[in-house]
């Protein structure tokens, strides 16, 4: 009975996977999930910030300066919670994957170290640039946010660098499963560097951009239609308008790219059971017993997106080995987010049309509440589809933790109990995600309150007497 | 080559120990600081020293975990298997450390602040804790080279529970010694009295564990005692004597005098500890040049290195400048 054989091989495989893998990974999600939220803030939420700011210096406008000072205070909340995340993820590489440290650190690390680096210069300049409004001349007080913006742009291509390493490792020699060389430009530079690492880069801005027009759109949809919410909802969303379609090309580009190096990925997100040309592209539906139920079929959209022709061949899940071909379940997980990202792309791609239409005939934003009901919620699904995004190339690399070296179940800790300590950052950051939600918004209300500038509020004012107000008491 | 990258290695551990340490510490006054009304003046100071610098000192944290796994990988993932107790619960406390901080500066409610605070002053107490106890269990010994070694005796032990009482005890002190400059500096006679009392306090306290120390170490960690007697004697001796001066000129000396004070008696201690395990990495045993990576990686630790001296130290000296001449307004 070839079948029960089937059932039998493919216990075993379940059986054989140590205990702590599932822990391991579900915490790695988990905090990697929540992290990447936070990222955009400290990436390009500053230079929006820096974007209102030079505009005030320049123009001598109040709302401008006021905007960006606020955004300041809030880049700084989550930046702090952005920073001690990351940390957790530092020593989660060591404390839940050993020996992807052990055996390939040499090589990995590399990226971790440079990024480092930048993780300095901006938490030095965050900090100069947040506490910096009152007692500093406006030119020099813009110029120390420009490093911040640097900084997170390269610290982003740094990481970035070290998660494309583990899709297309290179750059070292290995013997006697000990790395014996190392050659540090191949590891940064590896084949899935540019595209991956452009792409997280505008998905930051992106990410960054909806948000914030989606708070201000939200504000104006119940009739604040001040100049300070014009002003909040325009400056995010031109950046965003201008990343979508960027981003849409590059992420065209990457998908290629994925299917030329990385073929057992590519099978994965397109759901392909077998080899072929003339591979419709498939959207929607689930994967089950070698094919797709359900979905929407395009025929040779695949092959025709993948090499312009619809006779292009492309792998299917039937080219990998059985014994490191991903389980239907992970296939179909894959398959969905991809699906997810794209069409979030694309309908952030017609909100963006939609602004810079409105733009170009009446320089003013769309007066439909349409408009600005879709621009509330684009900050949403920018985040969903973010996530969906590293969905796609974290889930899509398994079995393998380092594609072609190192498979996950190999790569998991041996020791401690997983549960507890999953369970344990679980309640945590439960409560550090719920009270940065009720900060953000206590901010709101507060400045909501205060309506325009306040004494304390204006940048760039005179040195006040230091009086000795208790801690937090400030707006 | 490897020397070279363990002494930077090194030189983030003591750059973490002495300025995070101080954050540390500082966490430690504003736990014990009393009520919401006593504790407001202390709390506030502290407030607004942190405000501006915790997150660059934090740093250092980061740059030594990446040139440990970087430079030293097989050493990082034998103590990562060995200790994840403690730095497992080191990794959540300093979650909670941070955001409870940039948390406390946002609300303004008195209970609100009081949680926060509480979340942010408790996790600076416990997580010096345990990184001291990390460090006992490294610098005895008790961590293998193939790593998976007792995940409890290896941070419970008499060095370990040293290092961590140690720890806790030197941070308080940098920390009481810099905000008593600090109060100085704002010309708050009272609070600066208030500080100095808990400077002499922590600077007994801490001398007292350091001296019963020597006992520990000779009975549970003899090459550590060893090294410490001999090649590390010097530096052990100088640290004693800052700790000291900076106590005996606490009413008197320039506050950047005593900064300076405070934290070399703090940072020749862990250099002292480095210098006593040479050449091994281990605390006994896996050489520097055993546990490195290959030339090609080191070497680009070396520029990163480089880099960190041209930018980062710069950066952070403009930083502390700033600070320190009052341009930055946390209030």
């Amino acid at each position: 009975m070839p079948g029960l054989s089937l059932v039998t091989v493919g216990a075993s495989l379940v059986l054989a996977d140590p205990a702590q893998l599932l822990p391991a990974r579900e915490q790695m999600a988990f905090t990697l999930g929540f992290h990447i939220i936070l990222v955009p803030f400290g990436v390009a939420f500053t230079f929006l910030m820096l974007i209102a700011n030079a505009r005030g210096i320049r123009r001598n406008d109040e709302t401008a300066l006021l905007l960006a000072r606020r955004w300041s205070q809030v880049a700084a909340v989550l930046f702090a919670v952005g920073a001690v995340s990351g940390t957790m993820l530092s020593f989660e590489l060591g404390l839940l994957w050993p020996r992807l440290m052990g055996n390939y650190g040499a090589a990995f690390g590399i990226p971790f170290a440079i990024e480092g680096l930048f993780f300095f210069l901006e938490a030095i300049f965050v900090a100069i640039y947040v506490y910096g409004w009152q007692r500093m001349r406006p030119w020099p007080h813009f110029w120390t946010g420009v490093p911040v913006v640097l900084s997170g742009v390269g610290g982003t291509l740094s990481v970035v660098a070290a998660n494309a390493w583990m899709n297309q490792p290179g750059g070292f020699t290995m013997r006697d499963g000990k790395i014996v060389e190392v050659r540090p430009l191949e590891v940064i530079f590896n084949d899935a560097f540019w595209y991956e690492a452009i792409h997280m880069l505008l998905a930051a801005y992106m990410v960054a951009g909806f948000v914030v027009a989606g708070v201000y759109a939200a504000g104006m949809l119940r009739g604040r239609r001040d100049r300070y919410h014009r002003l909040g909802l325009a400056i995010p969303l031109t950046v965003a308008a201008l990343a979508t379609p960027l981003q849409i090309f590059v992420g065209d580009v990457a998908a290629r790219e994925v299917y030329r190096n990385e073929p057992a990925k590519f099978a994965t997100i397109e759901a392909l059971p077998t080899t072929g040309t003339h591979v419709p592209e498939v959207l929607g539906g689930y994967y089950a017993n070698g094919e797709v139920h359900g979905g929407l079929k395009v025929p040779s959209g695949a092959s025709l997106l993948s090499g312009y022709s619809p006779s292009t061949r492309i792998q299917g899940l039937d080219a990998i080995p059985a014994e490191v071909r991903p389980p239907d379940r992970l296939v179909t997980i894959v398959h969905l987010s991809f699906d997810v990202m794209v069409g979030i792309g694309s309908a952030l791609l017609a909100l963006s049309a939609w602004y810079a239409l409105a733009w170009w005939r009446r320089r003013d934003l769309p007066r439909s509440r349409w408009f600005l009901r879709a621009t509330t919620i684009s900050g949403l699904l920018a985040v969903v589809a973010l996530e969906a995004g590293w969905v796609v190339t974290e889930v899509g690399r398994q079995p393998w933790t380092v594609v072609g070296h190192l498979l996950t179940r190999d790569a998991v800790t041996t020791s401690g109990n997983l549960w507890l300590f999953f369970a344990a950052t679980v309640a945590l950051y439960a409560a550090v995600g719920a009270t940065t939600v009720y900060v953000l918004r206590l901010l709101r209300r507060r400045w909501r309150d205060q309506g325009g500038a306040t004494e304390t509020d204006v940048p760039y004012g005179p040195p006040r007497a230091s009086e000795s107000a208790p801690a937090g008491d400030q707006a | 080559m490897s020397t070279f990258a363990a002494v930077v290695l090194f030189i983030g551990v003591t750059a973490y120990a002495v300025l995070g340490g101080a954050d540390y510490g500082a966490g430690f006054w504003d736990l014990t600081a009393g009520g919401a009304r006593r504790g407001r003046a202390p709390r506030h100071l502290i407030d607004h020293t942190l405000a501006p610098v915790w997150e660059a000192n934090h740093v250092w944290l980061i740059f030594g975990l990446v040139m440990l796994w970087t430079g030293f990988p097989s050493a990082f993932a034998a103590i990562m298997t060995t200790l994840y107790i403690p730095l497992g619960l080191t990794a959540l406390g300093i979650v909670i450390r941070g955001s409870g901080f940039a948390f406390r500066k946002v609300v303004v409610k008195t209970d609100q602040q009081r949680a926060t605070g509480a979340a942010f002053a408790t996790s600076s107490v416990i997580t010096p804790f345990f990184l001291g106890t990390v460090v006992g269990g490294i610098a005895s010994g008790r961590v293998p080279a193939d790593g998976h070694g007792n995940p409890v005796t290896s941070w419970v032990n008499p060095t370990s529970l040293l290092g961590g009482v140690l720890a806790v005890g030197v941070c308080a002190f940098v920390a009481a010694v810099f905000l008593t400059a600090e109060a100085r500096t704002h010309a708050d006679a009272r609070l600066e009295r208030w500080f100095r009392r808990r400077a002499q306090a922590s600077a007994v306290a801490t001398g007292a564990v350091a001296l019963a120390g020597i006992a520990i170490l000779h009975a549970d960690a003899g090459r550590l005692f060893s090294g410490l007697t001999r090649r590390g004697l010097p530096l052990v001796l100088v640290s004693a004597a800052c700790g000291l001066a900076s106590i005996a000129l606490l009413h008197r000396a320039a506050p950047r005098l005593l900064q300076a004070l405070a934290v070399s008696a703090a940072g020749t201690v862990v250099v002292g500890w480095g210098v006593a395990q040479y050449p091994y990495l281990l605390g006994t045993h896996l050489r520097i040049d055993e546990a490195a990576a290959p030339d090609a990686t080191l070497a680009s630790l070396t520029l990163v290195a480089a880099a960190a001296l041209l930018l980062v130290v710069p950066a952070m000296a403009l930083l502390f400048v700033l600070h320190q001449r009052g341009r930055l307004d946390t209030a």
